[in-house]
């Protein structure tokens, strides 16, 4: 088992490394340092001497791969993929456009999106499931169908429309919380409590459809009809049977989100202003701040892939037939 | 000529799109084990309404899809000059919708500006009050009487289109009853959607049914032609996804060995990154491609349509490893039926293993993933725009309409019919979509079909 | 003794009306077993759920009393219909390995039952768990309980059901086909266990079975089910000396066995109706050859007969007198030539020392670690015309064996040679070229044809590959041929495979097979997935395509029935190698190999009542560690030293003979 965890390690290296050359592409060869030069400082009143300077400023006035002017390893070292791409596996992602280490930044705004993920993921992963369960007790009555039915028009409503129409009625018609902001302290409270609640509204609809599928393809298996042939009520089949069961299928998709949790939202934290690395990302997108938005997609896939992990480790506990084979 | 037909890129797209659509219809047609799924669907109520609905809906996409250019009165050497606007036939349907724009905002149904505004009367005296409109309401003398106005022409509207919709239910009758569609339901929403949709023409001839916006035009317009972007968004994409997951897909199941590690990785790598993030890094280099190459467009309609095509393009890129998971599994699962040895024990080659025996067998999977990302597409779109990385501003979407809107909530009164009817008519569409993707799926997933065949 | 179980006027419905279960009525006295006979589908396994109360969703009961221990059960409130689940009554199901919570120890699910139904608690839940997993014949009982079903053999696992409904100790025990998913030898376990734990708890037990030969073994009474109902109720003796209802009478005729060997067997024409498709007349009368114009008018009423013997026939309407008695000589077909001189013609395919091999990685960077030795070592010659049958127990390599012949599966090492030529090697081209002669006929019938290709194609498709028969006249008038072969009409054609039943779906797949006309057919299961009446029909199919085609057969099987009608030669396979071989009349009628007797004993006989039985302990070991020496060696009661010492070469017993055994060698 230990094996298979480590194999399953060993593995995600081939992947970020993937990730980096993709990422690497992506913003340097698709586009040369000279275009976006270009387009940082206006397409129009450009002169190859600005360009120049912006390109020095950044740091980009090396060569893509290799340095023939260079000697020893800085061929390799004194490179753009050296030193914006690769120097990301030691999670150095140098600075932003306005001058600040984008480490540091990371740093202190992982806090403030955890204080709004983490509760949002937890209550929503418990009120989800509570819900499946009841239409799953229900299945095939009237509650059921308007609990599917409910599902479906919840999860057709765009999510843009859960948080304009929440701060709109709570913030501005009912007073109840402040509109915006953030404060790390005890007084935060005020500000994530309706981040929060529209964060498990926004996805209640498919996340419990999605549960109910998975109890109800449980339910229909043969050992359920073993455990009811026991005499056991329907409440012990569906929470010692069915729900021991369905862990499996619920946690491929619970747990590899645990690690992504760090990211934050990008529409939450824009829209209440939370200081997390949700709107850190959206800022960088519109300010079109590269090194930022590359930051961003080598840790958000660095956190998947631990998910994946993580989600390979939550099987061998909750599953036997992966522990002992 | 006095105008000239234009294909844009994603005409072209939509063109080939229908084009396929319609062999495949032709396909099914003829091939009745293809037909019996889809007679399921057919006998379900909701599918067959919501497939009502999005037909409309597909219908104003198609019409708007239709470009030409105008050709202007002067001539230039002997030559037809041509507008530089891209127009749309449905523009030309909607027309007094397009051209009666007001100053600024509107309440829908108003006959006056949201604002007020200092107005010189013929007395010189300079007075603050709510200006009237130039188009809404105009054909009032006195803004009094704009209630009865309103619901005389809302009343006459219905009627008349709830007649057009039975003289429509009626000849339709006939055809439909043999195929044991749900008559009922169908007839209902029929005369419901003919009924609104009668008033809605009624009123629009001289009201903004749902308002105007900052720069005063007509959100009834803003939020049909919203309907093009969305629907491309929702389908263009699976041009990209589709040959894309297929091919992988069933080759890494198939072959397995290297070709699967290989398929596997790219997925992998590709999925590994957060989607937001991905599109956002893609959609910024496009912009600072296209931002950098300005010759390459002729006018702006091409240069946003391009723009439209290329967020289709990266959304596909992005979101192909789903359905390439489910096909390589289902693929897995397949290569070890019996029937398929039987065909490796003739030495059938691969290739038509693959095409006559993977491919029929897996379709049903695609089909049932590509209805149930339209709707998961058509909403990505609003989002997208709202984090920077959607379509081109200067293109009516829903999140482009969103994103303007909402800029004004913190007005005092609030304006509120633009985000409402962005996010109404992009709940009627998504719903609607939602709703037929699950009889879809419910007619073609084999763990749900019944016993019905076995005889 | 009393009725511990008495169930009347039973009906169940499906919600669109159908009658599944239709006016079933039977009882059961204290300590005896009752069985359901019946092919699938014909509302067995629905009627022992509608005595619990557990019909899945849609199936509901509709009338009729069932009262249990004289407590009706359709009255009872559902809390107290709980405590005689499991109670009072338990059941055990076909699939032990779906029916066990995988992701639950096996000392937890006895121990759910003990803590509900016997009030215990604590320390004694665990001392009773693995008093009862001792009980049902469980090694190592105690560290067992802390297993999870994963890590239990198949017999194992429906031994823990045994266990977990015995710990309830219940008054009737519902077994719905206890052993149709195990092999054989293990079948003969389970079943002893059942009738020792009967003799020892005096509980009654419902058996539902497809099988005649287990009713033949376990059952004091037995109901015959056709399409929903009683067809027929007799005790077991009655019901074998005499069965009364032309189905009855058919389905005993059907079975395949070696005193039938030359003749076709009494196959019922057509096959099962869907449940709740015939509302009038009698259901059997479509298929039946004594059917006459009242049969499909008005179904005949129960009719009970002097001896006690019930029955639902028009033929026993005026009670008492057996007019029935008429049982039809079964129709000798034109084709039924002798076999009985033992003549060896050309050898068609030679196979030495086939090897098939499966690596197996294990650690970090996924070294190859061992091998699965699925095929280790196979000799065997199939002479032209004949059959030769490979018999074994499921995980023993049968299967794999046919596919390496094919070239389906790459062979690790060894010769193929069909008609001198060798196959292994081939490739592209060449192989394609060899391929036409050699087909195969595949287990499940659902699995082995294209869902999404009419019947025309699916025959053509091995003519296009091979390049028989270009013109597309000839080509269609050649599938026109392959219809008639296997008796199926030329419109069937452009239908799809969901329009057939499963035999007609089988007929198809050999004229698949013929399509490329084969000189060898690999029959891998044909029929283990098909109902007794419709394998009959499709043996004596294979059997007159091979006189007429001159076909030869490998038969992969684990039915030795079928084996001793329809085999020439005979091999036995056990882990990977072949134990013994030769004539069908050597092997099965004076078996050497400790094994092959065993399995012979195993199998559960109509007219075996009294063999002695050889009973092998324990289970098929893992082909990936195989045990030292002669692989059966732990289960073999003449285990001598030399046996774990190394693999007993061939023993010559006659020109045909062969044995692998140290009991017959100079060893």
């Amino acid at each position: 088992m230990l094996a298979y965890l480590l194999r399953r390690i060993l593995y995600a290296v081939p992947i970020l490394i993937g990730v980096n050359l993709l990422t690497f592409a992506l913003f340097f060869v698709v586009n040369t340092p000279d275009d976006m030069a270009r387009m940082q400082l206006g397409i129009k009143r450009v002169t190859p001497d600005a360009i120049e300077k912006w390109k020095q400023q950044h740091g980009y006035d090396k060569p893509l791969l290799l340095n023939n002017t260079a000697s020893g390893t800085e061929k390799i070292t004194n490179t753009i993929f050296w030193q914006k791409s690769a120097s990301m596996f030691a999670l150095d992602f140098g600075y932003s456009d306005d001058g600040r280490n984008i480490s540091r930044e990371i740093a202190t705004r992982m806090g403030p999106s955890l204080a709004i993920a983490l509760p949002t993921f937890l209550i929503g992963l418990v009120a989800y499931v509570s819900f499946a369960l009841l239409m799953t007790l229900f299945r095939a009555t009237a509650l059921d169908m308007a609990g599917v039915a409910l599902c479906v028009v919840l999860m057709s409503i765009s999510f843009l429309f859960y948080i304009i129409s929440g701060q709109f009625v709570v913030s501005k018609l009912w007073h109840l919380v402040p509109i915006s902001g953030y404060d790390g302290g005890t007084g935060g409270f005020k500000f994530v409590v309706l981040p929060i609640v529209i964060g498990v509204i926004g996805s209640v609809g498919s996340s419990s459809r999605w549960y109910r599928t998975i109890f109800l393809e449980e339910i229909g298996k043969d050992y359920v009809r073993t455990a009811r042939s026991k005499g056991l009520s329907e409440l012990a089949v569906l929470f010692r049977h069915v729900l021991k069961n369905a862990m499996i299928p619920v946690l491929t998709g619970v747990v590899v989100v645990i690690p992504l949790l760090f990211m934050g939202s990008l529409l939450t934290e824009s829209f209440f202003g939370i200081p997390g690395l949700g709107s850190y990302t959206i800022d960088a997108i519109n300010a079109q701040d590269f090194s930022v938005v590359r930051a961003m997609v080598f840790l958000g896939s660095l956190l998947y892939i631990v998910g994946l992990i993580l989600t390979d480790i939550s099987y061998t506990i909750v599953d036997p037939r992966v522990r002992l084979s | 000529m006095s105008f000239m037909p234009v294909i844009l890129w994603s005409d072209a797209l939509v063109f080939l799109l229908l084009l396929s659509g319609i062999a495949c219809a032709w396909y099914v047609r003829r091939h009745e084990h293809l037909l019996l799924p889809w007679r399921r669907v057919a006998q379900s109520a909701t599918a067959m309404v919501s497939l009502l609905v999005l037909s409309l809906f597909l219908l104003a996409g198609l019409l708007d899809t239709l470009h030409y250019q105008v050709a202007l009165p002067e001539k230039n050497g002997g030559e037809t000059v041509y507008s530089p606007e891209v127009l749309s036939v449905f523009d030309k349907l909607l027309t007094p919708l397009r051209t009666h724009t007001e100053k600024t905002y509107s309440a829908p149904l108003a006959v006056t500006l949201y604002t007020k505004e200092s107005i010189s009367d013929v007395h010189g005296n300079v007075l603050r009050e709510y200006p009237r409109l130039r188009y809404g309401g105009a054909q009032l003398a006195d803004i009094q009487q704009q209630g009865n106005d309103v619901l005389r022409r809302g009343l006459s509207g219905a009627l008349a289109g709830l007649a057009a919709g039975l003289l429509i239910a009626l000849g339709a009758r006939r055809r439909l009853a043999k195929r044991g569609w749900p008559l009922r339901a169908l007839l209902i929403a029929t005369l419901l959607i003919s009924a609104i949709i009668g008033m809605f023409i009624d009123l629009a001839t001289s009201y903004h049914v749902l308002g105007t916006d900052k720069v005063g035009q007509d959100v009834l317009y803003l939020s049909l032609k919203s309907i093009r972007t969305g629907l491309i968004i929702g389908t263009v994409t699976t041009l990209v996804t589709l040959p894309l997951a297929l091919l992988l897909g069933i080759a890494a199941g198939y072959f397995r060995g290297w070709i699967d590690d290989v398929i596997q990785y790219i997925y992998t790598v590709l999925s590994s990154i957060p989607s937001v993030l991905l599109i956002a890094a893609a959609v910024l280099m496009m912009q600072v491609t296209i931002d950098t190459h300005p010759q390459w467009f002729n006018n702006s309609a091409s240069r946003a349509d391009l723009r439209l095509v290329f967020l289709c393009l990266i959304l596909g890129v992005t979101s192909w490893t789903g359905l390439c998971r489910l096909l390589r599994g289902e693929t897995l699962k397949l290569r070890e039926m019996e029937y398929i040895q039987a065909a490796q024990s003739f030495g059938v080659s691969s290739l038509r293993i693959l095409t006559r025996h993977i491919m029929p067998n897996v379709m049903h999977i695609v089909l049932i993933s590509l209805v149930m990302d339209f709707s998961a597409l058509v909403l990505a779109e609003a989002v997208l725009s709202y984090v920077g990385v959607g379509v081109d501003p200067s293109m009516i979407s829903f999140g482009t309409m969103i994103n303007a809107a909402r800029l004004e909530m913190g007005r005092e009164p609030m304006v509120w019919w633009a985000l409402a009817s962005a996010f109404g008519f992009m709940l009627v569409l998504v719903l609607a979509a939602n709703l037929f993707a699950d009889a879809v799926r419910d007619a073609f997933d084999p763990r749900l079909n019944r016993t019905e065949v076995a005889a | 003794m009393g009725d511990i179980l008495n169930v009347s006027g039973l009906v169940t419905q499906l919600r669109n009306g159908a009658r599944i279960v239709d006016d079933i009525s039977f009882s059961i006295k204290a300590g005896e077993t009752y069985a359901l006979l019946g092919e699938s589908g014909c509302g067995k396994s629905m009627t022992a759920l509608s005595l619990l109360r557990l019909l899945p969703d849609g199936v509901v009961r509709t009338s009729g009393k069932a009262q249990l221990d004289g407590v009706d059960m359709f009255d009872l409130h559902e809390r107290e219909m709980r405590a005689v689940r499991g109670g009072t009554a338990a059941m055990i199901f076909q699939e032990p390995g779906l029916s066990l919570n995988p992701v639950m120890t096996v000392g937890a699910q006895i121990a759910e039952v003990l803590e509900l139904h016997q009030g215990m608690r604590g320390a004694l839940v665990r001392q009773r768990s693995v008093e009862l997993l001792g009980k049902v014949g469980i090694p190592d009982a105690a560290r067992r309980v802390t297993e999870y079903p994963l890590q239990l053999s198949g017999g194992m696992k429906q031994r823990v059901m045994i266990a977990m409904a015995l710990a309830g100790q219940p008054k009737l025990l519902i077994a719905d086909e206890p052993t149709t998913a195990l092999d054989v030898t293990t079948q003969a376990q389970v079943l002893q266990l059942l009738r020792d734990t009967q003799s020892a708890n005096g509980m009654s037990l419902l058996l539902i079975t497809h099988d005649l030969g287990v009713v033949a073994e376990m059952a004091h009474q037995v109901g015959v089910m056709y399409a929903g109902q009683i067809v027929e109720q007799a005790s077991r003796t009655q019901l074998l000396a005499r069965p009364l209802h032309p189905y009855t009478q058919k389905l005993i005729a059907a079975l395949p066995d070696q005193r039938r060997r030359n003749q076709p067997l009494a196959a019922i024409p057509g096959s099962v109706p869907p449940l709740g498709s015939v509302m009038q007349g009698c259901r059997f009368a479509a298929r039946c050859d004594q059917a006459w114009s009242l049969c499909s008018e008005k179904m005949p009423d129960w009719a009970i007969l002097d001896n006690g013997q019930g029955v639902r026939c028009h033929l026993y309407q005026d009670r008492g007198t057996l007019t029935g008695e008429k049982v039809n000589a079964l129709k000798g077909q034109d084709d039924a030539t002798s076999d009985s001189t033992p003549h060896r013609e050309s050898i068609i395919l030679q196979v030495s020392d086939l090897r098939v091999h499966f690596p197996i990685r294990t650690g970090i960077l996924q070294r190859v670690v061992g091998q699965v030795k699925a095929v280790d070592g196979v000799s065997l010659d199939i002479p032209q015309g004949r059959t030769l049958a490979l018999v074994g127990e499921s995980g023993c390599g049968k299967t794999t064996l046919g596919k390496a012949l094919l070239q389906l599966i790459p062979p690790t090492a060894g010769h193929v040679q069909f008609s001198g030529h060798e196959l292994i090697g081939l490739a592209g081209g060449e192989l394609r070229t060899k391929r036409a002669a050699m087909q195969m006929v595949f287990q499940d019938p659902y699995a082995s044809l294209n869902p999404k290709m009419r019947v025309a194609e699916i025959l053509e498709e091995g003519m296009t590959a091979l390049n028989i028969e270009r013109d597309s006249a000839a080509r269609q008038a050649h599938i026109d041929t392959l219809l008639d072969q296997v008796g199926l009409a030329h419109s069937f054609k452009w239908r799809y495979p969901h329009e057939f039943s499963g035999g007609q779906r089988q007929r198809i797949a050999i004229a698949r097979a013929l399509a490329v006309s084969p000189q060898l057919l690999i029959c891998d299961e044909p029929t283990s997935a098909l109902d007794v009446s419709v394998q009959a029909q499709i043996l004596n199919l294979l059997k007159s395509l091979q006189e007429k085609l001159n076909l030869s057969y490998l038969f992969i099987t684990h039915n030795l029935a079928v084996v001793e009608y329809l085999a020439h030669e005979v091999c036995v396979m056990y882990l990977g190698r072949i134990v013994e071989r030769g004539t069908a009349a050597e092997v099965l009628g004076m078996p050497r190999h400790p094994y092959t007797q065993a399995l012979l004993s195993a199998v559960p006989r109509i007219a075996g009542q009294g063999v002695e039985r050889i009973r092998l302990e324990g289970d098929l070991p893992s082909p990936a560690n195989p045990p030292q020496g002669c692989h059966f060696a732990p289960r073999c009661a003449h285990t001598k030293d030399i046996c774990r010492a190394g693999y007993p070469p061939a023993t010559k017993l006659s020109s045909t003979h062969i044995v692998h055994c140290y009991l017959y060698g100079e060893g």
